[in-house]
C-alpha cells in the first residue's frame, strides 16, 4: 500500500516536471534548463515504473534499456545538424513502434471491452506513426524519391484500408480469442502508415513531420489507457497537443488545410501557365560585392537549399564581414523554410548565428523597404510574389516574405529550375532582382573572398 | 481504474498542452519537437511494467523490445535537444 502511494506520488511529480519543462521550453533563454527538468522527470518516472512489485524480473527491462539507451545515444551524438529533419522523423517512427508494441504486450493483462478497444488505438496509431515515419525518414533522407508519389484509386484503396482496420478491430473487439483479427490490424495499420505519407513530398514534409510528432504522443496516450497509466496519459496527450499545434502553425504558413495536405498533391493543380514579363538578369560575384560593400542593411532569407548546399557556416562568415563593414544583418525565416519546423534556425544556430538575429516573416517584412539588400539563398515557393499578385496561381493566399520590396534582390540558384512546387516565381524577373547563379557555398564563399 | 476518470485526465491535460504549446516562438520549433518527442518515450514506464510481469514470454519480450525503442526515444531525445540547445545563443554585448 506504501509502496504504491510512492510509485504514484512519483507519477504526478514527473508530470508536474513535464509541463514546467515544456513551459520553459518555449523560451530560448529557459529551454535548455527546461529540456534537463522534463529529462530528470522522466528518470522519476522511470524509478517509480521499477518499484512497482509487480514486476519480478529486471534481466528484460535492464537489457532494453542498455541496448536502446545505447543507440539513442550514439545517435543523438553523432548526427549532423543538417540531418536532423530525419532524425526527428526516426524518432518519431520509434516512439510510436515502442507504444504499439505496448499496447501488443498489454494483451496478456488485458480485461474487458474498454481495454480492448484502447489496445487496438495503440497499435493503430502506433503501426501508422512507424511506418510512416519510416517512410518520412525514407524521404527526407533521400533513400527513396522525395517527391509525392500518386496513384490512380489512391483514395479509394485507402478507403478500403481503412474500412479493413475498422471492420478487424470491431470483430476483435467482439471476440477477443480470435487473434488472426489482431494480426489484421496491426499489418493493415503498418500498410495505412506507408500509404498516407507516400503522396506527400518535398515541401510539404514539415506538415507531416509535425502530425506523426503528434501521433507518437497519441500512440503513447492510448497506450496508457491499454495499461491503465495516469502519466502516459498526461505525458501523451502533452506531445499529441504541442504536434498537432505545430501542424496547424505550418498548414498556415502555406495557406492550406491539413486536408488539403493530406489528400491532394500540389501538382495536379500547378498546371495553369502564368504569364511572367521581363528578363532575368544575372550577375557576378564581383558586381554583388560592390553592392553590398555599400550596403548598410542586408536581409537573409534562407531556404532549403541552404540546407542542402551547407552553406549555413559561410553565410555566418559573411555575415561578420558585412557587419564589420557597418552593415544591419538580420535574417528572414519563414515558417515552413526546411523541411521541418525550425530547420533554418537550428542551422543557423548551429553556425554561431544569434537567434535575435533571426526574425519571423511578421517582424522582417514591414522592415523590408528599408533593406538595401535581401539575399535570398536557395528558398524559393516563400518568397514567390506570385503568392500575393497572381490570384490562379496555385499558391496564392500563402504569407509569404515580400523580398522584392527590398532595393536589390539578389537570388542564389543554381539554375532557373522552379520550386518544389513547380511553379514560375516571377520575383526572378522583377526589375530589382539580380540572380548569381551557382552553388550557393561557392558563391557566397566567393563574396567572403571578395570582402577580406 | 475508472474509465471516466483516465478520460478526465485526458481531457485536462490535451488543454493544458494546447496552452503550454501556443506562444512557442518559431526558433524554437526544433528543439520543441525533438523534446517533445523524448516525452513521448514516456511509455518506456508502460513497458517496463510488461517486460517484468512474468506473465508469459511473449509479453516479456514485446515488452523488452518496447523499453529498447522507447529507450532510444528517451535517451536519444533528451540528448539531441540538449545538443540543439547549446547552440542557441544571444548577440553578446
Amino acid at each position: 500500500m506504501g509502496l504504491d502511494l510512492i510509485i504514484q506520488l512519483g507519477y504526478v511529480v514527473a508530470a508536474g516536471l513535464f509541463i514546467f519543462g515544456l513551459k520553459m521550453l518555449g523560451s530560448p533563454d529557459t529551454a535548455r534548463r527546461g529540456n534537463a527538468i522534463s529529462a530528470i522527470g522522466m528518470l522519476v518516472a522511470i524509478v517509480a515504473a521499477l518499484l512497482d512489485q509487480g514486476i519480478v524480473q529486471y534481466e528484460y527491462i535492464l537489457g532494453g534499456m542498455v541496448v536502446g539507451g545505447a543507440v539513442g545515444a550514439v545517435a543523438a551524438r553523432t548526427v549532423a545538424m543538417t540531418s536532423m529533419p530525419e532524425m526527428v522523423a526516426l524518432f518519431n517512427g520509434v516512439g510510436g513502434a515502442a507504444s504499439g508494441l505496448v499496447g501488443v504486450a498489454a494483451l496478456s493483462i488485458a480485461d474487458g471491452s474498454f481495454t480492448y478497444i484502447t489496445i487496438i488505438l495503440s497499435i493503430l496509431i502506433g503501426g501508422v506513426t512507424f511506418t510512416g515515419s519510416l517512410v518520412a525518414y525514407g524521404k527526407l533522407s533521400e533513400t527513396i524519391g522525395s517527391g509525392a508519389v500518386t496513384f490512380g484509386g489512391q483514395k479509394f484503396v485507402n478507403g478500403l484500408i481503412v474500412i479493413g482496420i475498422l471492420a478487424s478491430a470491431v470483430m476483435f473487439v467482439m471476440d477477443p480469442t480470435n487473434i488472426n483479427m489482431l494480426y489484421a490490424v496491426v499489418g493493415l495499420s503498418l500498410l495505412f502508415g506507408i500509404m498516407v505519407v507516400i503522396p506527400i513530398g518535398g515541401a510539404d514534409m514539415p506538415v507531416v513531420i509535425s502530425l506523426l510528432n503528434s501521433y507518437s504522443g497519441l500512440a503513447a496516450c492510448a497506450a496508457g489507457f491499454a495499461v491503465d497509466n495516469n502519466v502516459l496519459i498526461v505525458a501523451g496527450s502533452l506531445v499529441g497537443a504541442s504536434g498537432i499545434i505545430l501542424t496547424q502553425i505550418m498548414c498556415k504558413a502555406m495557406n492550406r488545410s491539413l486536408s488539403n495536405v493530406l489528400f491532394s498533391g500540389f501538382a495536379s493543380v500547378s498546371t495553369t501557365v502564368t504569364e511572367v514579363e521581363g528578363e532575368i538578369k544575372p550577375i557576378s560575384v564581383e558586381d554583388a560585392y560592390y553592392v553590398l560593400e555599400a550596403a548598410t542593411n542586408v536581409a537573409i532569407i534562407p531556404g532549403y537549399g541552404m540546407a542542402v548546399a551547407q552553406a549555413q557556416h559561410v553565410v555566418k562568415e559573411l555575415m561578420e564581414l558585412l557587419e564589420a563593414n557597418g552593415c544591419e544583418v538580420n535574417y528572414g525565416i519563414h515558417p515552413v523554410a526546411g523541411r521541418m519546423p525550425g530547420h533554418m534556425n537550428v542551422l543557423l544556430a548551429e553556425a554561431d548565428v544569434p537567434y535575435d538575429q533571426l526574425l519571423e516573416m511578421d517582424d522582417i517584412n514591414p522592415r523590408m523597404e528599408s533593406v538595401d539588400v535581401a539575399i535570398v539563398i536557395g528558398a524559393n515557393d516563400v518568397v514567390n510574389p506570385a503568392a500575393r499578385e497572381v490570384e490562379s496561381s496555385p499558391i496564392y493566399g500563402m504569407p509569404v516574405i515580400n523580398v522584392a520590396d527590398a532595393r536589390t534582390v539578389f537570388v542564389l540558384k543554381r539554375s532557373m529550375a522552379s520550386g518544389f512546387a513547380g511553379i514560375e516565381n516571377p520575383l526572378f524577373y522583377k526589375d530589382n532582382t539580380r540572380m548569381l547563379f551557382g552553388d550557393a557555398k561557392e558563391s557566397i564563399g566567393g563574396l567572403v573572398r571578395e570582402f577580406s | 481504474m475508472d474509465v471516466s476518470y483516465l478520460l478526465f485526465i485526458l481531457m485536462l491535460s490535451v488543454f493544458l498542452g494546447f496552452e503550454l504549446i501556443n506562444k512557442v516562438p518559431a526558433t524554437l520549433h526544433t528543439p520543441l519537437m525533438s523534446g517533445a518527442n523524448a516525452i513521448s518515450g514516456i511509455t518506456v514506464v508502460g513497458a517496463i511494467a510488461l517486460a517484468g510481469s512474468g506473465n508469459s514470454d511473449m509479453a516479456q519480450w514485446l515488452g523488452a523490445g518496447a523499453v529498447a525503442l522507447a529507450s532510444v526515444n528517451v535517451v536519444g531525445g533528451y540528448m539531441v535537444t540538449d545538443r540543439m540547445l547549446g547552440f542557441f545563443k544571444k548577440k553578446e554585448g
